[in-house]
C-alpha cells in the first residue's frame, strides 16, 4: 500500500461547472478529503432585490441551464405562497407535465452522456459515437423528444417563456400534445427496454454509506412539485419550515455554501427519492427498478445514476398520464380568468408585504425558494436553496469513508472512483455558486 | 480551412446552458463532429488538449482569475466565438454590478467575505477581443443560429446577423405587439437586435433583450413608449439592466 497519495483533480469533467477533488494521504493515513467548488460566484439574492417580483421565475432559471424549468417552478411556487394564488388544475397539469420533461432530459443526458463513457471505458460521449453508435442516437432522440415537450408547453428549452404567476401566457395546441402523446407512448414501447437492458448489464462500483435521505414527499404521487419535506433521521416538516432541517454554512475551499441538516450531512436527488417515495413509482418504473437490482433502502451513492434510470421511465410514463389528462379536460386559454402575471407587465399589481417558499424537486434533489415581497411588489429579500450544495458536505463524507477502503489500488483507479463518485451525485455546480444568503436582512 | 480545425469549448460565469444547447443539437452536433475536432469540452468529455484553432466561449468574466483563462484562451485561438448573452454583453450577471460589491460579499460569507475573488462582471469583449457572437440567451433558435455561424466561418464566409429590430421578425410571425394586448405588456424588441424570430412575445410573453441592442437603437423613442404604458424612468433602467447592464459603456 503506498503511504503518500496526493491526488488532485482539477476541474472535474462531465459535471455541470467548475469543481476540484483534492485528497492528501499521509503515511497511510488520511489528512485531507475536499471538493472544492472554484466556480465563480454570481450573487443571484442581491440581484434579486429590489426587482419587480413577477421577474423572478425570469432571473433565477438563470440560475442553470439544465435545470431552467426547476428554478422556474420553485419561484413561482414561492411567489405564489407568498400572495396567496392557488393557480388553476390546467396550470398545474401543465407544470407537472413540463417538470416531468425537465427531469427526462436531464436524466438521460447524465447517466447516458456523462455516467455511461465510465462504465463503458471511454473518456467521453464523443468516442461512443463512433464505437456505440445506437447507444448515442437513442439517448438524443430521448433527450430532443423532452426538450421538444419543454418547448411546446413553456416556449423555449432552457429558460422557459410561457410560465408565469397563475398561469402560462401562451397555451399549446390540443393537436401538438396530441402529436407528442404518440411520440411519447413509442419511446416507452421502444427506447426504454434497451435502454434498462444496458444498464442491468453495467456494474457499479460496490460502496455502502447509510445517511440521512431527504426529499418532498407526497401522499398521492411521486412527489416532484408539491408535498412536504420528508427526512428517514428526522421526519416530515412542513415546506415553510425548510430551515429547521437546511443550514448553510461558509466553507473557505467552495464558492458554494455547504448545506447540512440540524445533525448531520444528508443526500437530496433521486436516490433519496427512491428511497423515500419508491412505492408511488408509476407501474413500469417499479418493473424497472426490480430489472436493474435497485430496491429501497439503498445506501450505494453510485446507484444515483440507477434511480435515475428508473425515474425516467416514470417521468415518461408521468408526462403520457399528465398529457392524456390535459386532453381528456380540453385546454382553455385562462388569460382573462386568472391573474396571469408576466415579468414585465406594464401595471405591477398591489401587494401588501407577506413572504413565501417554494419547494420543488429538480433532477439533482429538493430545491428551496423564498422571496419577501414589499407593499410595492418589489422583493425585498430572497434566499435559494440549491440541491448541489446540500450534497457537497455528503460527497465528502462519502469521499472519507470511500477512500481508506481503497488505498491499495493504483492512483489512477482510486481518483477515477472518486471522479465517479462525484459524477454519480450529478452535482450541479453552476448553481450551487449562485450565492447563497442565509438571513434576510 | 484544409485540415480538421480544432475547436474547443470553454465556460466562465454563467449557467452553462449554451453548452447544453449545443450538445442538444443531437445529429447535428455529430455532422460538427464530423467536421471539426473537438479538443475540450469538459462539460461532455474528461478529454483536454491546449491547442485550438476555434475557441467558442461562454460565460462572463467576474473573477481576476477568469481574466487570466480567458487572455490565455485569446493566445492559443485563431478565432474567438462569444456565445450566449453573458459572454456577449453580461447577461443577468450584470445586475450585480449595481450593488456595493463589498456588502453583497459581504452578506454572503459574512466574516469570510474576503476569501473569495469577486469583480465586477463583464462581456469578454470587455477583456479580448472577438471575432464572431453567437447571440441570446440562451443561444436563439435553439442553436440553429451558432451552427449557422460555424458553418460561415468553416466556409470562409461571414456570418449573416440581422441589424433591425425584434419587432421585424415578430411582426413576420403575426403577433399582436405586445403593448396593444389585452394586459398590455413592455417589451424591449423595438431596440433589440433581431434574429431569433422573437419567440418570448410568440409565447405570450415580451422581449428582453438578450441579444443585445441593434446598432443605432432609437433609445429616445422607446423610453418614452416605456413611460406611456406605465414604466418609471426607475422602472426603465431596471428592465435594461436585466441583461444589458453595459448598454451605457457602449456595444
Amino acid at each position: 500500500m503506498p503511504e503518500n497519495i496526493n491526488i488532485n483533480v482539477h476541474h472535474v469533467a462531465r459535471v455541470e461547472g467548475h469543481g476540484n477533488i483534492v485528497i492528501d494521504v499521509k503515511n497511510g493515513e488520511l489528512k485531507k478529503v475536499e471538493l472544492q467548488i472554484v466556480e465563480a460566484p454570481r450573487f443571484f439574492e442581491a440581484m434579486l432585490k429590489g426587482r419587480r417580483f413577477p421577474e423572478a421565475p425570469q432571473i433565477t432559471c438563470r440560475i442553470c441551464g439544465i435545470c431552467a424549468v426547476g428554478h422556474t417552478t420553485a419561484s413561482l411556487r414561492a411567489l405564489e405562497d407568498a400572495l396567496g394564488i392557488e393557480p388553476s388544475e390546467q396550470t398545474v397539469l401543465l407544470r407537472k407535465a413540463v417538470l416531468e420533461a425537465e427531469f427526462f432530459q436531464s436524466h438521460v443526458l447524465h447517466y447516458y452522456f456523462l455516467v455511461a463513457p465510465d462504465l463503458l471505458g471511454a473518456p467521453s460521449v464523443i468516442p461512443l459515437a463512433g464505437s456505440h453508435p445506437e447507444v448515442i442516437k437513442r439517448a438524443l432522440r430521448m433527450k430532443k423528444l423532452a426538450d421538444e415537450i419543454i418547448t411546446v408547453i413553456g416556449g423555449r428549452h432552457p429558460h422557459p417563456i410561457s410560465m408565469v404567476v397563475d398561469g402560462f401566457t401562451h397555451i399549446p395546441a390540443e393537436s401538438e400534445l396530441r402529436g407528442l402523446l404518440a411520440k411519447l407512448k413509442e419511446m416507452l414501447a421502444q427506447d426504454i427496454p434497451p435502454t434498462l437492458d444496458l444498464f442491468a448489464s453495467l456494474k457499479f462500483p460496490a460502496f455502502e454509506r447509510k445517511t440521512d435521505y431527504v426529499s418532498l414527499t407526497h401522499p398521492d404521487e411521486y412527489a416532484l412539485y408539491n408535498g412536504t419535506i420528508l427526512s428517514t433521521e428526522t421526519g416530515e416538516i412542513k415546506h415553510r419550515d425548510y430551515k429547521n432541517k437546511v443550514k448553510e454554512e461558509v466553507v473557505l475551499h467552495s464558492t458554494a455554501k455547504h448545506a447540512k441538516g440540524p445533525f448531520k450531512p444528508y443526500m437530496v436527488g433521486a436516490l433519496a427519492r427512491f428511497n423515500n417515495n419508491s412505492d408511488k413509482l408509476m407501474p413500469q418504473a417499479k418493473q424497472a427498478a426490480k430489472k436493474l437490482g435497485l430496491a429501497a433502502p439503498n445506501y450505494n451513492p453510485y446507484f444515483i445514476s440507477v434511480a435515475q434510470v428508473v425515474e425516467s421511465v416514470h417521468h415518461l410514463e408521468r408526462m403520457i398520464h399528465l398529457i392524456e389528462e390535459l386532453l381528456k379536460r380540453g385546454l382553455k386559454d385562462e388569460t382573462a380568468s386568472r391573474q396571469t402575471i408576466a415579468g414585465w407587465s406594464a401595471k405591477l399589481p398591489q401587494t401588501r408585504k407577506c413572504w413565501g417558499v417554494g419547494a420543488v424537486e429538480v433532477p439533482r434533489g429538493i430545491l428551496f425558494h423564498e422571496y419577501r415581497i414589499d407593499e410595492d411588489g418589489l422583493l425585498s429579500g430572497a434566499n435559494c436553496v440549491i440541491p448541489t450544495g446540500q450534497n457537497l458536505a455528503n460527497i465528502e463524507d462519502d469521499m472519507r469513508a470511500l477512500v481508506p477502503t481503497i488505498l491499495d489500488k493504483p492512483k489512477e483507479e482510486i481518483t477515477l472512483l472518486l471522479e465517479m463518485l462525484v459524477r454519480a451525485y450529478d452535482p450541479c455546480i453552476s448553481c450551487s455558486v449562485h450565492m447563497l444568503k442565509v438571513d434576510f436582512v | 480551412m484544409a485540415t480538421k480545425p480544432k475547436v474547443g469549448f470553454f465556460s466562465f460565469t454563467g449557467c452553462e446552458g449554451c453548452q447544453l444547447v449545443v450538445i442538444s443539437m443531437a445529429e447535428k452536433l455529430l455532422d460538427l463532429v464530423g467536421a471539426v475536432e473537438v479538443v475540450n469540452f469538459r462539460e461532455a468529455s474528461s478529454f483536454k488538449s491546449d491547442e485550438y484553432d476555434v475557441a467558442v466561449v461562454e460565460g462572463s468574466i467576474s473573477t481576476v482569475h477568469e481574466i487570466e483563462e480567458l487572455m490565455e484562451i485569446r493566445r492559443r485561438a485563431k478565432i474567438v466565438i462569444a456565445i450566449g448573452a453573458c459572454a456577449h454583453i453580461g447577461g443577468v450577471n450584470c445586475m450585480k454590478n449595481f450593488n456595493n460589491q463589498y456588502e453583497i460579499k459581504k452578506e454572503v460569507y459574512k466574516d469570510k467575505a474576503s476569501h473569495f475573488d469577486s469583480i465586477l462582471a463583464q462581456p469578454i469583449d470587455a477583456i479580448i477581443k472577438v471575432d464572431y457572437y453567437s447571440r441570446g440567451c440562451p443561444p436563439n433558435r435553439d442553436g440553429e443560429e451558432f451552427l449557422e455561424i460555424v458553418t460561415a466561418i468553416l466556409q470562409g464566409k461571414k456570418p449573416y446577423i440581422p441589424n433591425y429590430p425584434v419587432c421585424v421578425q415578430c411582426k413576420m410571425k403575426g403577433n399582436v405587439c405586445v403593448f396593444h394586448k389585452e394586459k398590455p405588456l413592455t417589451c424591449l424588441g423595438p431596440v433589440t437586435r433581431a434574429g431569433c424570430m422573437a419567440p418570448c412575445p410568440s409565447f405570450g410573453n415580451a422581449c428582453i433583450g438578450c441579444r443585445g441592442l441593434v446598432d443605432d437603437p432609437n433609445l429616445n423613442a422607446h423610453q418614452e413608449t416605456l413611460k406611456e404604458a406605465g414604466l418609471t424612468v426607475e422602472e426603465i433602467l431596471k428592465f435594461y439592466r436585466m441583461l444589458n447592464g453595459m448598454m451605457e459603456v457602449g456595444k
